[in-house]
C-alpha cells in the first residue's frame, strides 16, 4: 500500500512516499511526519512516487500546519503527479504548503 | 453501461473499490485526470461509510453501481444498511478551522463536492443510498 523511507542529506530530513495513501494507510504517514517534527528543523517530502492520496493522506499535512508555523519548521513536498497535484489544489493547500515541483528547488527553498 | 460489485466494510479493501470504478471509467475513454478525481470522490464516501457509519465491521457490505452515460454522466450508486448519514444538517467547515483545531477528519466530503456536480443521500427501505453525479 505505502511505502515510506526516511533519510537524511546535508542537515535536510527526507521523507520518500511511495504508492498509495488513503484512510487505512495515513497513519504510517503521521507516524513519520510526527516523528520527524520533533527532532528536525528542515523536511522535504518526495512524493514522486506517490500514486494516490486521499484526504486521509491530505489531513496527515493540515493537522500538523499548526505545529509546523508555531516551531518554525520548514516543510516543502516536492515531486507530485498532475494528478496527484490536482487532489491538493481541490482545497486550496497549495497556499498553505509549500509545494515545488524538483528536489533541487525544495533544496533550495530550505536553505 | 452500468457495472457493479459488493465488498465488505473494511477499510482495506478500499485499493479494490479504486480498482474497480478505475477499470469501468477507463473502459469507457474518460481523461485519466479527471476520472482520478471520481475516483477519489468514490473512495472519500466509502471510506466514511465504512470507518463511520458501519464501524469497519466485515459482515456489513457495501454495494457500488457505476453507470457511464457517454458524453452525459456519470453516476455512482453507493447502497449500505449502516448509520444513516445527515447530510441536511451538514455544514462544511472552512480550511482554516480545521487547521486551527488540528483535526484529520472533514476534508473527504470537501473534496467530494468539490469533484462531483451533485451528491444526494438518502434512506429507502433499510438502505441508506448515496448518489453521486458527475457530468462529462
Amino acid at each position: 500500500m505505502v511505502d515510506i523511507k526516511t533519510t537524511k542529506e546535508n542537515g535536510i530530513f527526507l521523507i520518500e512516499v511511495n504508492g498509495e495513501v488513503d484512510a487505512s494507510s495515513s497513519i504510517q504517514l503521521d507516524n513519520t511526519i510526527k516523528s520527524a517534527l520533533e527532532t528536525e528543523q528542515k523536511i522535504m517530502v518526495d512524493l514522486a512516487r506517490l500514486e494516490y492520496i486521499s484526504s486521509a493522506g491530505l489531513g496527515v499535512f493540515v493537522s500538523h500546519l499548526e505545529e509546523i508555523q508555531s516551531k518554525n519548521i520548514s516543510l516543502v513536498l516536492f515531486g507530485l503527479s498532475e494528478a496527484v497535484y490536482q487532489v491538493f489544489n481541490l482545497l486550496g493547500l497549495p497556499q498553505l504548503l509549500k509545494i515545488v515541483s524538483t528536489k533541487e528547488e525544495a533544496i533550495n527553498a530550505l536553505n | 453501461m452500468t457495472k457493479q460489485c459488493t465488498i465488505s466494510c473494511d477499510p482495506a479493501v478500499l485499493p479494490e473499490i479504486r480498482k474497480f470504478v478505475g477499470e469501468v471509467l477507463s473502459s469507457n475513454n474518460l481523461a485519466e485526470v479527471e476520472s482520478h478525481k471520481m475516483i477519489l470522490a468514490v473512495d472519500e464516501i466509502c471510506a466514511n461509510l465504512i470507518i463511520h457509519a458501519n464501524n469497519c465491521d466485515p459482515t456489513h457490505q457495501l454495494n457500488i453501481t457505476v453507470e457511464v452515460r457517454p458524453n452525459d454522466q456519470v453516476i455512482f450508486t453507493i447502497k449500505d444498511q449502516g448509520r444513516t448519514f445527515d447530510f441536511t444538517n451538514y455544514k462544511e467547515p472552512s480550511i482554516e478551522e480545521i487547521v486551527s483545531s488540528r483535526r484529520k477528519g472533514g476534508l473527504g466530503l470537501m473534496l467530494v463536492r468539490r469533484i462531483m456536480d451533485d451528491i444526494q443521500f438518502a434512506t429507502e427501505k433499510n438502505y441508506n443510498i448515496c448518489t453521486l453525479i458527475k457530468k462529462l
